[in-house]
């Protein structure tokens, strides 16, 4: 599996072959507190890079979760739309949001590594 | 303007707050454990409120300020014993709402509380409306702090000695540290509870034996929700200059005796409204599923045709479910009448519900 990447918009992702799965950050959830809902893209769908591929939702407001690369989303993680609290507990491990198949995986290169990302994370949080 | 700090603002800080501004002050939305948990808390224990950014008014003067505020809010004043509270609101002529509050029948006089965003209006309104020869004062020395859980009242009892004898909506004087404090056995999370008006430099120490005894701070986050599983309004949401009482299905707490003889501001439209029916009311709405009505929300009937508004939706951690009330057209308000909300450019089910969510347990007294 590739190094994880990260966007920012406090997306991860990592690739595998040609099929990426993307979450949010542990970051993202410290922001956003106990998160109550999640809707997913549906499973067959196409989106793209940058665009709108989800809503969390936490007791005080709604956010929108956008797909750092383009690609054909090819499954979801189904447990998270059951148990949106799991989302919390492992953001970055068992609670991945989608996979998708991607065309052109040169998209990956303009994301962040996980140093780089730290970094950002800090200075746009304080 | 310069964010202002309730006298907590440390204590807050200490305990790892998340702070945001609400109607001007630095307040704590959660702390380190998340509003879920701290709702949850409240309802299992005793939470604490820091809710000093309220407005404490008080109001001093003879028998005549009785009738005078009678003039103002549609309650029955005069009848009201000393010590005991009601729940009303300062209107305009067309009975729409400036504020909600709490008003306390005192020896020499009525404590209010208002609502924080509302409380320098509020005051100006009642100045000019009241003469001069009453001493008003809108109090910045006191904190106010609410602890509120199946918990409270033993924690409270221990560290302010007698506070269990007080029944529902009533209040006294008591002391801590020698200092006089005010409690009311009151509150808005649809828990038993009190609220304690507290000298500034006291409230520090006071909370901290709050703490010591198990009792633990919690955020506005959780108030949000626990009063919104209560079913209880919240100013800016619910209530506003473009709704009535009657609109708010808060009848209730508007005195029978002055239902009938008026006298009060907006006395006109209130009887006109509960005589002919008010076009639309207040109600409590379930999503079917997980899905989460936000305040503006669209709510229509099963024909698709517009009939209401959400003002206030979340998920309900004690319900384990998304909850939200609105204003409805009158001939959908029925319990279980089946609506749509439209979130997201799609139109969700959903189904009108008795309120409150969350069933209450105040310990109830003769008043």
């Amino acid at each position: 599996m590739s190094e994880v990447k990260f966007s920012k918009e406090h997306e991860w992702i990592t690739l595998e072959e040609d099929v990426a799965t993307i979450g949010i950050t542990k970051h993202a959830t410290e922001m956003l507190g106990d998160i109550v809902f999640a809707e997913l893209p549906e499973k067959g769908s196409n989106v793209e890079k940058d665009g709108s591929a989800g809503v969390v939702e936490s007791t005080k407001a709604a956010s929108d979760v956008y797909t750092p690369v383009s690609g054909e989303v090819v499954d979801i993680n189904q447990a998270i739309v059951d148990d949106p609290s799991k989302i919390n507990e492992d953001p970055e491990g068992t609670a991945w949001f989608f996979k998708l198949k991607m065309k052109d995986t040169t998209e990956l290169d303009s994301l962040m590594n996980k140093e780089e990302y730290e970094k950002f994370a800090k200075e746009s949080s304080s | 303007m310069e964010i202002k700090k309730t006298s907590l603002n440390k204590l807050h800080q200490d305990n790892q707050a998340k702070f945001v501004e609400f109607a001007g002050y630095e307040m704590p939305i959660q702390y380190s454990k998340g509003v879920i948990e701290e709702h949850k808390f409240t309802r299992a224990h005793a939470g604490i409120f820091d809710v000093s950014h309220m407005g404490q008014l008080f109001v001093y003067g003879d028998e005549n300020l009785t009738s005078d505020l009678e003039k103002i809010f549609p309650l029955d004043l005069k009848n009201l014993q000393q010590n005991c509270s009601k729940y009303s609101f300062l209107m305009n002529e067309e009975a729409g709402v400036y504020d909600d509050l709490i008003i306390t029948k005192l020896k020499d006089g009525y404590l209010i509380i208002l609502n924080a965003a509302c409380k320098e209006k509020d005051f100006e309104i009642l100045s000019t409306k009241l003469s001069k020869k009453y001493k008003m004062e809108l109090n910045s020395d006191r904190a106010l702090i609410a602890i509120q859980g199946p918990k409270s009242v033993d924690i409270l009892n221990e560290i302010i000695n007698g506070v269990k004898d007080l029944t529902f909506m009533t209040g006294n004087w008591f002391e801590f540290n020698d200092q006089k404090v005010f409690v009311t056995r009151s509150g808005y999370t649809g828990e038993d509870g009190f609220e304690v008006s507290i000298i500034n430099d006291e409230a520090e120490e006071f909370t901290k034996s709050l703490i010591n005894k198990g009792a633990k701070l919690i955020g506005l986050g959780a108030r949000d929700t626990l009063r919104l599983e209560a079913g209880l309004c919240l100013y800016g949401h619910e209530l506003d200059l473009n709704k009535t009482p009657v609109e708010a299905n808060l009848k209730w707490a508007i005195s029978k005796e002055r239902l009938s003889n008026g006298g009060f501001v907006g006395s006109d439209k209130i009887m006109s409204q509960i005589k002919k029916g008010a076009k639309q009311i207040r109600v409590g709405i379930k999503p079917e599923g997980r899905l989460i009505a936000r305040e503006k929300t669209k709510i229509f009937n099963l024909t698709e045709t517009p009939i209401g508004e959400i003002t206030s939706g979340t998920f309900g951690p004690s319900v384990n479910g998304p909850i939200a009330m609105g204003y409805i057209d009158k001939e959908f308000s029925k319990i279980d009448t089946k609506i749509l909300l439209e979130v997201r450019g799609k139109k969700y089910p959903a189904n009108i519900c008795k309120l409150p969510f969350y069933k209450k347990s105040y310990v109830k007294g003769v008043n």
